[in-house]
Parts: C-alpha cells; sequence; structure tokens
C-alpha cells in the first residue's frame, strides 16, 4: 500500500515516491496513536468525573497526572513499584479531597467563571510549587516489564510493553469505573447526584461528600496515569498542563461528561496525531489537535459522539 | 477617592525603591538566567555554580580588594523581562558585567542593550549569532553548535555515514543545531532525508522514528536538551530501528542516559570534557578544573553537574581573570577578555580575539558514547 | 459627566509626578519598566471591556498581543534587498512606504516603514478577531474559556514552529518606531522620558475612549448582556453584535500594544504568546474587579511594574496563580471594587448607630 500523494516535509521533492508507507508503518503509526489516545483519555475520564459532580471543568487535572507521577518516582526510592504506585494514587487521591474542601466546597452557587479562574490558579500554583519541592529534573519510573529497548514484534510492527501496560491497566480503570457507577450504592449516589442534586439531597444523600468524593476519584485515575505513562513520556514540574490541554480536547471531542465516548475520542486524537507528521511538520502537530477542538466547538459542541440530548443527560 | 490614595502609595514605593544603593567597595556582577520557565534546566544550574562561585571568591577575600555582590535576576526565559532585567543592572545598578542569558532568543534582544550601555555581557548560551558579527561588549563561553556539528560529520565519515534523518526540538537550542546542519550538511556530502521538529514537552516520538525508518536513514542526528532525547532513542530501539544515534552536546546529562536506560547504550555525541573528568589523564589541562567544579558543585547541591552550569563558571573565570590582570575598569577588563588567551575552563581553553568573542575551538569538543550506562570516550569506531 | 473626565486628568497629573520624583531622585531608570507597564495596560484595559463589561471571558489575549508584535516585528526587520529587482517590490517602494537602514555592523538593510507595518499588524488583527470571533462568542462558560485558549495555544503554537518568526528565539534587532517627528519608540535610553508620556498618553487616549463607551448607548447594553443576555435579546438589542465589537475592540488594543512594545523592546519572543502570559492579564483585571477599568489600570500598573522590575524572583507566576485563587475566593468582586468604599462606610455608620443606641 503506497500513500504516493503524501506531501513530504523535505527539500528534496523526488524522495516522495522513493519511500512511501506500507502496512508496517500504517500498523506502527495506528499503534503510536492508541498510546497517545489512550493517554488522553485516561485525563479526560478524569474532567469528566468532577464535570458531571459538579459542571464545573477542573483545569488542574494535568497536575493530578503529575503529582501521580513525582509522588510515585520519590516512594520508589524506598519501597518496591507496587507499594510505590499505590501509595502515590492514595496522596494524590487526599490531594485532591483536600483541594475539594479548601477551595471548593464552601463556596456558594460559584460563577462557571469564577471556577474556571480558580482551577487555573490551583494549576499554577501546584505546578510552581512542585517546581520548588522537586526543581527542575525530569524523572521517570523503571519500566514496569523489560527494559527500554525491549519490545514485542508482531510482525514488524513493535510495541513496547509498557504500552500494554499502559493500555492494560487504563481498560481496566475505565471497566472498574463503569461498574462503580452502575453497580455499587456510592457510585449511584453520585450518579443520582449529579442528575438531579436537590432531588438527591431529598433522598437524604450527601451531595457535598459527593463532590469531594469525584474530586478523589478524578485524581486517582489522574495518578494511576501518570504512574503507568511515567516509564514512557517522563514526568516534569510542568508535564501536567499540555495533558489537561489535550485532555480536555478528547473530553469536549467525546462530548462532555461522557467518558465512554472519551476513550473513543481519544483514540481518534490519537491517531490522528500520529498520522499528522506525513503531512505537516510535526511542529504544528498540536496546533492541529486544537484546530480540531475549535472545529468542534464552532460545529458541534456536544460532541462528535453525542447528540444534544445524551449531553444533557449527565451520564458517567 | 480611593484611586488616588491607592496611588499615593505608589508613589511612596517608587520613592523608596529609587534611593541609589551602591557601596564603591563591591563589584557588582549581574546574572540574567531563566532560572524557572521552559530553560530552567540551564538557568537552575547556572545561578547555583554562580552563587557558589561567588561565595568562594568573596571567602578568598574578593578580587582586587573588593568583595563581588551577585544580583541573579530571574527570566523565566522571557526576552521582555531580559530586556527589563537588563536595563535595570545597567542603569540602576550600574553591574560591572552581566552574566547570562542563558538562552539565544534573550541574549540576542539584550546584545544592543550591553552594546549601548557600554558593559560586558558573557553569555551562557549557543547560538552563534551572538559573537557573529562580532559585537564589541559580547562573548559567549559554551562551544559552538557549528563545531559540535563538524564532530558529528566526521565521525560519519569514519563510519560511511551520508543519508541521516534529522530531529529536533522546537527550543532555540534545537532551532539553532537544525540551522547549522542543514548549513553543513553540503559541504560534508551528508543528505538529510527527513528533517522533523517536535514538541519540547514531546512524550512519546513513535511517529517521528517510524518516519525515520521508512525513509531507510542511515543514522539519526537528534538536537535537543529535553527529556525528549531520550525519549527519542527509545522510541527509535522499540521499533526495531538499529542504525547509529547521534545527539547534540545536550544529552550531556547523566539523567538522561538513566531515563532511556539500555536505549542509551552507544549513542554518540560530542560535549565538553566535564562528563569524563574523572577519566582525564592527570596531565590534562582540564583536568583540575573539572575535578574542582565537579567536586565542589556535587557536594554542595547534591546533584550532577552539567556542562550548562559550566556554562556559567567559565563566564565567572573569565571575568575573575581579566580583572585580576586589567583591574576594575570597565574598558580595561573588556580588553583584556579580548586579547585573554590560554585560560582553562569547563568548556575547553579559551582564546578570544578581537575576531573571536567565543574563543573555544574544534578541540572543545570530545566524541563521547555511552557504555555500561556511563559517559566514555568513543574510541571504537569500526561499523 | 465631567467627574469621568476629572479621574482622567488627576491620573495625567499623578504621571507627571512620578516623572519628576523619578527625575529629581536621579532613578529615571524607572521609566524604563513604567513604560512597558503601560503597553500592557493598554491591552488590559481592552481586556478589563471584554471580560467586565461585556462578561465574555478571553484566555488568548496573548494571542492578539502576539500577532501584533510578531508581524511588525517581521515586517521591519524582513530584509528586502535581496528582492528588490522585483517588480512588486519597486511599486512598493514607489509609494515610499519602505526604509533603509543601517544596521549594527555596517551593512543596510531596506524594511517596510513601521508605520505601514503597524497598520496592517492591527488591520490582520482586527480581522482574525472578526474571523473567529464571530463563532467564539457564540459559545458560552466552559466552552468559551475553552476556545480562547485554544486561540492562544495556537498562535503560540504557529509562532514556536515558524522559523521565518524565529521560532523558539523570536524575533530580534526590531528597529525604533518613529511616530511623529521627534518622537521614537525605542529602548534607548536617550528617548526614555519621551517613550514614557507617549506610552501613557496613549493609555490615557483610550480610557478616555473607554469611558466614553461605558456611558454611552452601548456600553448601556453592552452592561445589559452581562446581566442578562436573554432578555437584552428580548429587548432587541443586537447582542451578539455588541460583543463581537468589543472582542475586535480589545484585540486591537492587545495587538497596538504588542507592536508598539516590540518596537520598545527591540524584539519579540515566544513567551509574549504563552498561555501563563494570557491567564496573568485576566489575574490582573479580576483583581482590578472585573468591570472596573480603573481598577484593572492600578492593578496593571502595580503588579507588571514589580513583576518587570523582578520583585517576585523565582515565584513570579506563583504570585499571579495565588492571586488568582485568592480573589477569587474572597473577593470574586476584585480588591478595588466601587463597592468597597460604601462598605467601609456602611461598617462605620453601622458602629456609630450601635453606639448611640447603648
Amino acid at each position: 500500500m503506497q500513500f504516493g500523494s503524501i506531501r513530504y516535509n523535505t527539500d528534496t521533492p523526488e524522495l516522495l515516491f522513493r519511500y512511501g508507507m506500507n502496512w508496517e508503518f500504517f500498523f506502527q503509526y495506528i499503534i503510536a496513536g492508541i498510546t497517545y489516545g489512550t493517554i488522553y483519555a485516561v485525563v479526560a475520564i478524569g474532567f469528566n468525573i468532577i464535570y458531571n459532580a459538579t459542571g464545573i471543568i477542573n483545569f488542574a487535572q494535568g497536575e493530578f497526572v503529575m503529582i501521580g507521577g513525582m509522588t510515585a518516582v520519590t516512594f520508589s526510592h524506598f519501597m518496591p513499584l507496587p507499594f510505590a504506585i499505590a501509595s502515590a494514587v492514595l496522596v494524590t487521591m487526599i490531594t485532591g479531597g483536600v483541594i475539594e474542601i479548601l477551595f471548593i466546597r464552601w463556596l456558594y452557587k460559584p460563577s462557571v467563571i469564577r471556577m474556571i479562574i480558580i482551577t487555573i490558579g490551583l494549576s499554577i500554583l501546584i505546578r510552581e510549587m512542585s517546581m520548588h519541592i522537586w526543581g527542575e529534573s525530569v524523572r521517570a519510573l523503571p519500566y514496569f516489564t523489560g527494559t527500554s529497548v525491549s519490545s514485542i514484534n508482531l510482525g514488524g510492527v513493535y510495541i513496547s510493553p509498557q504500552v500494554v501496560w499502559v493500555v492494560g491497566i487504563s481498560a481496566i480503570a475505565v471497566v472498574c469505573l463503569n461498574f462503580f457507577f452502575s453497580y455499587t450504592l456510592l457510585g449511584r449516589q453520585m450518579r443520582a447526584c449529579s442528575a438531579n442534586r436537590d432531588a438527591a439531597r431529598l433522598c437524604g444523600i450527601n451531595a457535598g461528600n459527593m463532590v469531594t468524593l469525584s474530586f478523589m476519584l478524578s485524581a486517582a485515575i489522574g495518578a494511576l496515569a501518570g504512574c503507568v505513562v511515567s516509564p514512557i513520556t517522563y514526568v516534569q514540574y510542568d508535564s501536567g498542563t499540555p495533558l489537561a490541554i489535550k485532555g480536555f480536547t478528547v473530553a469536549i471531542l467525546g462530548g462532555l461528561g461522557n467518558s465512554m465516548a472519551a476513550v473513543g475520542a481519544g483514540m481518534i486524537l490519537g491517531v490522528l496525531e500520529s498520522f499528522s507528521i506525513w503531512i505537516m511538520p510535526a511542529a504544528y502537530k498540536d496546533a492541529i489537535s486544537i484546530t480540531i477542538l475549535l472545529l468542534i466547538l464552532f460545529l458541534r459542541p456536544s460532541g462528535i459522539f453525542g447528540s444534544a440530548e445524551v449531553s444533557r443527560l449527565k451520564e458517567f | 477617592m480611593k484611586a488616588v490614595r491607592f496611588l499615593v502609595a505608589v508613589l511612596v514605593l517608587v520613592a523608596l525603591s529609587s534611593a541609589p544603593a551602591f557601596a564603591a567597595d563591591t563589584i557588582k556582577v549581574g546574572a540574567i538566567l531563566a532560572v524557572t520557565g521552559p530553560a530552567s534546566f540551564l538557568g537552575a544550574p547556572e545561578a547555583k555554580t554562580l552563587e557558589m562561585l561567588v561565595e568562594e571568591q568573596n571567602k578568598k577575600g574578593g578580587i582586587k580588594g573588593k568583595k563581588i555582590e551577585l544580583i541573579i535576576k530571574d527570566t523565566a526565559a522571557s526576552p521582555e523581562k531580559a530586556f527589563s532585567f537588563a536595563k535595570q543592572l545597567i542603569d540602576e545598578e550600574k553591574v560591572f558585567a552581566i552574566i547570562g542569558p542563558s538562552t539565544s532568543g534573550e541574549t540576542m534582544k539584550i546584545k544592543n542593550v550591553a552594546e549601548e550601555g557600554k558593559t560586558i555581557l558573557l553569555s551562557c548560551a549557543a547560538a552563534e549569532v551572538i559573537v557573529n558579527p562580532v559585537a564589541k561588549y559580547v562573548f559567549k563561553t559554551p562551544q559552538k553548535d557549528s563545531h559540535a556539528i563538524i564532530r558529528i560529520f566526521e565521525q560519519m565519515k569514519k563510519m560511511n555515514i551520508s543519508k541521516i534523518g534529522v530531529l529536533s526540538s522546537n527550543t532555540g537550542f534545537g532551532n539553532a543545531g537544525k540551522a547549522q546542519i542543514e548549513k553543513l550538511s553540503p559541504e560534508h556530502g551528508i543528505t538529510i532525508l527527513v528533517n522533523e521538529v517536535y514538541d519540547k514537552a514531546a512524550s512519546d516520538l513513535t511517529a517521528e522514528v517510524t518516519k525515520l525508518k521508512a525513509a531507510n536513514a542511515q543514522a539519526i542526528v537528534n538536537w535537543s536538551i529535553e527529556p525528549a532525547q531520550s525519549i527519542v532513542i527509545k522510541n527509535a530501539r522499540q521499533i526495531g530501528l538499529k542504525i547509529p544515534i547521534f545527539q547534540s552536546h545536550g544529552f550531556g546529562n547523566i539523567k538522561y542516559v538513566e531515563a532511556a536506560g539500555e536505549a542509551a547504550e552507544g549513542v554518540i555525541f560530542p560535549a565538553g570534557r566535564l562528563l569524563i573528568a574523572d577519566t582525564l589523564t592527570k596531565s590534562h589541562p582540564q583536568k583540575s578544573v573539572l575535578s574542582k567544579y565537579k567536586k565542589d558543585y556535587e557536594t554542595k547541591f547534591k546533584e550532577d553537574a552539567s556542562t550548562f552550569g559550566g556554562h556559567a563558571y567559565d563566564a565567572f573565570i573569565i571575568l575573575m581573570n581579566a580583572i585580576e590582570k586589567a583591574g576594575t575598569d570597565k574598558e580595561a577588563v573588556r580588553g583584556a577578555i579580548e586579547n585573554m588567551k590560554g585560560v582553562v575552563g569547563t568548556g575547553g581553553v579559551f582564546n578570544f580575539s578581537a575576531e573571536d568573542h567565543n574563543g573555544l575551538d574544534i578541540n572543545a569538543f570530545e566524541m563521547l558514547t555511552v557504555k555500561n550506562g556511563k559517559f566514555v570516550v568513543l574510541t571504537d569506531t569500526k561499523k | 459627566m465631567r467627574a469621568k473626565y476629572l479621574q482622567l486628568f488627576v491620573f495625567a497629573g499623578l504621571l507627571v509626578v512620578i516623572q519628576l520624583i523619578t527625575m529629581f531622585t536621579g532613578s529615571v531608570y524607572h521609566l524604563t519598566q513604567l513604560t512597558m507597564t503601560a503597553y500592557y495596560s493598554l491591552l488590559i484595559i481592552g481586556l478589563c471591556m471584554l471580560i467586565g463589561y461585556a462578561g465574555q471571558i478571553s484566555l488568548g489575549h496573548a494571542g492578539f498581543f502576539a500577532i501584533g508584535g510578531y508581524i511588525s516585528a517581521f515586517l521591519t526587520t524582513y530584509d528586502l534587498t535581496p528582492h528588490q529587482e522585483k517588480v512588486i517590490i519597486s511599486l512598493i517602494k514607489k509609494t515610499g512606504i519602505l526604509v533603509s537602514r543601517p544596521d549594527l555592523y555596517g551593512g543596510s538593510l531596506i524594511n517596510l516603514h513601521p508605520w505601514a507595518a503597524c497598520m496592517i499588524a492591527i488591520l490582520t488583527t482586527i480581522a482574525i478577531a472578526y474571523i473567529i470571533g464571530g463563532p467564539v462568542l457564540k459559545l458560552k462558560g466552559h466552552y468559551l474559556a475553552m476556545a480562547t485558549l485554544g486561540f492562544g495555544i495556537i498562535v503560540y503554537r504557529i509562532v514556536i514552529g515558524t522559523e521565518l518568526l524565529g521560532a523558539a528565539d523570536g524575533i530580534s534587532g526590531v528597529p525604533g518606531f518613529s511616530l511623529l517627528p521627534g518622537v521614537v519608540i525605542s529602548g534607548s535610553s536617550a528617548f526614555r522620558v519621551k517613550n514614557y508620556y507617549t506610552s501613557w498618553g496613549l493609555v490615557i487616549a483610550a480610557m478616555a475612549l473607554l469611558i466614553n463607551l461605558i456611558h454611552s448607548r452601548i456600553g448601556r447594553a453592552l452592561s445589559s448582556i452581562h446581566g442578562a443576555e436573554d432578555a437584552a435579546d428580548a429587548m432587541g438589542i443586537p447582542t451578539a453584535e455588541y460583543k463581537l465589537k468589543t472582542f475586535v475592540l480589545s484585540a486591537a488594543l492587545a495587538s497596538l500594544a504588542g507592536v508598539l512594545l516590540t518596537h520598545y523592546n527591540g524584539g519579540i519572543g515566544p513567551s509574549e504568546a504563552s498561555v501563563m502570559k494570557s491567564v496573568r492579564y485576566v489575574a490582573i483585571v479580576a483583581i482590578g474587579g472585573m468591570a472596573n477599568l480603573w481598577g484593572a489600570l492600578f492593578m496593571s500598573l502595580l503588579l507588571n511594574y514589580l513583576s518587570l522590575r523582578g520583585y517576585f524572583g523565582t515565584f513570579d507566576d506563583a504570585v499571579f496563580g495565588a492571586i488568582l485563587i485568592i480573589i477569587m475566593l474572597f473577593a470574586p468582586d476584585g480588591l478595588l471594587r466601587k463597592k468597597t468604599i460604601s462598605d467601609i462606610k456602611r461598617l462605620f455608620a453601622r458602629n456609630t448607630a450601635e453606639k448611640e443606641m447603648l
């Protein structure tokens, strides 16, 4: 299969036809796309959990991912990897809860603009604090299995075992969340609160606690994502914001509040990004995803998967 | 009328802070560094190095009987702040010299300011435009990118490599290296098959290295200083791309080797000798300087010394040397730097002249490689 | 009616006093940062109009600033000497908008005149603001915030990814801008006082324009949009049109600020287009009290000045983050809101009343 007509970013146009794309590379790009896409999707799910519970977008979502990765690296010096990750998730979860209690809980019917500004401020503050705590250096957890060079060869297509971990753990997390929201009492209480807070209150559900819980859950899933991707992407004090922007794009793409759609949207964006470098300089890669976001916002604000009605039904 | 009261407060503030504070018995050295922000990996070690050196120098009684007063300004890599701070340091603090900025973009913004203010500027940024064309008061301490690239191309010739893929990050460092590679490749008979720029915060570059693989490049040259440079080699090895990988001197930080793990084995890159200070023979001219800097820095800050901090080290010792020689007159010191010969720094041996405000030659670089997770001099060139 | 101009005169007087103080204390160097502050203030009062009076948040105003600055920087530094022979260039040359100037190192460059570059920059910004403003302003809440943020990121990506714009290094060597004979916008110490007055003069002119706007039919329409957009719509107020016009006006002010600061600094870098810059601008407007032009202006004067002088050290961004949170938590109407004074008065009044009762 030849993609002969794809424009090449080199100075010598005749090279264009000398090496086209074949199936091997095609799948390699798909794999790369899935890797990006999974990461984005997990961040987007974090956005959605909080959005569903409170109707606000937590601009500090990317910072949860960063804190998760950073604390896991710090803990991994003292304890085995699985414990380090578990503790990191726990610490981030508590951080998430504390943030909600300190900055969100006691505000009476805050306006959207106010919440946007507060969460942006939180994101900046967490980032700067992390810089003063951990310094500017880059950290990473070790590979869960194998090393940085090991890869699984599937007929010329290479997959790093860590990618399998990322996709696997993310999939398990999504399934668990789904189960939690559909079959447990707590999960159903949270859903009740997001569907109709006043009605939920009348049924004796403590809506305030549910919001705190949503922040903790969202922080936990962000931290988990931060841990599993850190061997691949590394983690640094400022690695949260770019992820948050991608995660947000995916959340909107899938339709705000719709987490299953976010997974699909994440894959679409990831694959689009990975193929985009065949068509244009990689330097503009991020501009592409944001342009897609703007187009979606202008043309179909309910997301590509959602209809206006679905987006109104705030389901997990 | 609250507004008026507020303004009065501002006025008082201005009046208070504008009382000229200076003591004649110190030499003020300004430093404009990107301590935080996207270039903090440059600015932070530079700032630490300068603090350490000034403390040490003052313990020795300063220079020419005067203590040194260091004023560090953090720009977070914003040129507009570099401009504001340069003006402040020159007009207000009347500093003797300025060390920094850390990045080329910032240095270029204040080149004119330093010229107009007749203040010595010792830049810690790499781009050649800083000293070419030469500006009277502007010097720089990092080695030239073009020298690094020539060393790489010479190595490629030995390895019979002529078709390469180039990756670089969208930072000043990546940009300058890419420009030089494009400029120098024709005269060294090197063809660039793929030339991609990626974001400095890129977290996965599989798509980019796949493109290189598809192009059948014989080697990869990656030019960046960010963690992305470990990601490049990891992703390349993961997709089964086994061609040699060349990195820039930005790879000279053992953390990136640790981060890349096994994938870093065999990466070839040019670098200053700080990284292999322990393995240098005693007779090597740089041996004592490098070992001392490395030891001092690492005991004081409990982190690995990097070549970037070394740029600030060099700037400082060049300044001290010149003051020692020419006294405390700015013009005389400037002249002394321009005529300085044989001063040993971490980057190499500096020989300045009126035409060369960098002072380092191609031998300032050594070709290094990674073996068993450590930097070693590249010796084996079979292939 | 006259009170609103009185404030402007008082403000102008204070600027003169500041200049005199710096002159007598021998600290004229403060004017450098104050001049830079003036240009940021130009953007901020425009943004204040948009956020406070039209009720539309923008997290992408640094993008407009950068568009102005970059276009102007590019056009006034791009050397046309090699293209001199081309027909188009010689045609342009006949119109007299090209200037030949010596470079630092004795060579000579042919560039577009800063006036022409400035006009092109601002007109381009206005066009862009019109094009994206239409669809963007239809959005509300998070969507609006994200769309403007997205716009800012796209501008940032383009300037940092484009080699012609100097990529990560930005553009340097931008010449001074001879606004009028004898008035050159340039960072050179020789023009310091003139630049100070020019920049703040522009701010005062812009303030006068905005104050008039607020007190006009448009201003009242805007505040009705802010209050209840649907009701305003029902009353027959063309809400979409007014929102768009305010958006374009604030973008044009941002662009003008970008052009002038670029000439003053002698260059521009991608940091001017960064998201953090946009957030800072919003922070300043928020502290000023959202719908309070004077509050925004004073906060801009104070915070930009302190930041540019490096008072916050390595905590520069953190300070702005903390300010945002604290203000939004405890005083969402800003510090310098008009109500504060009446609140204090009421407090005192109550105290005295209570005492009288005892």
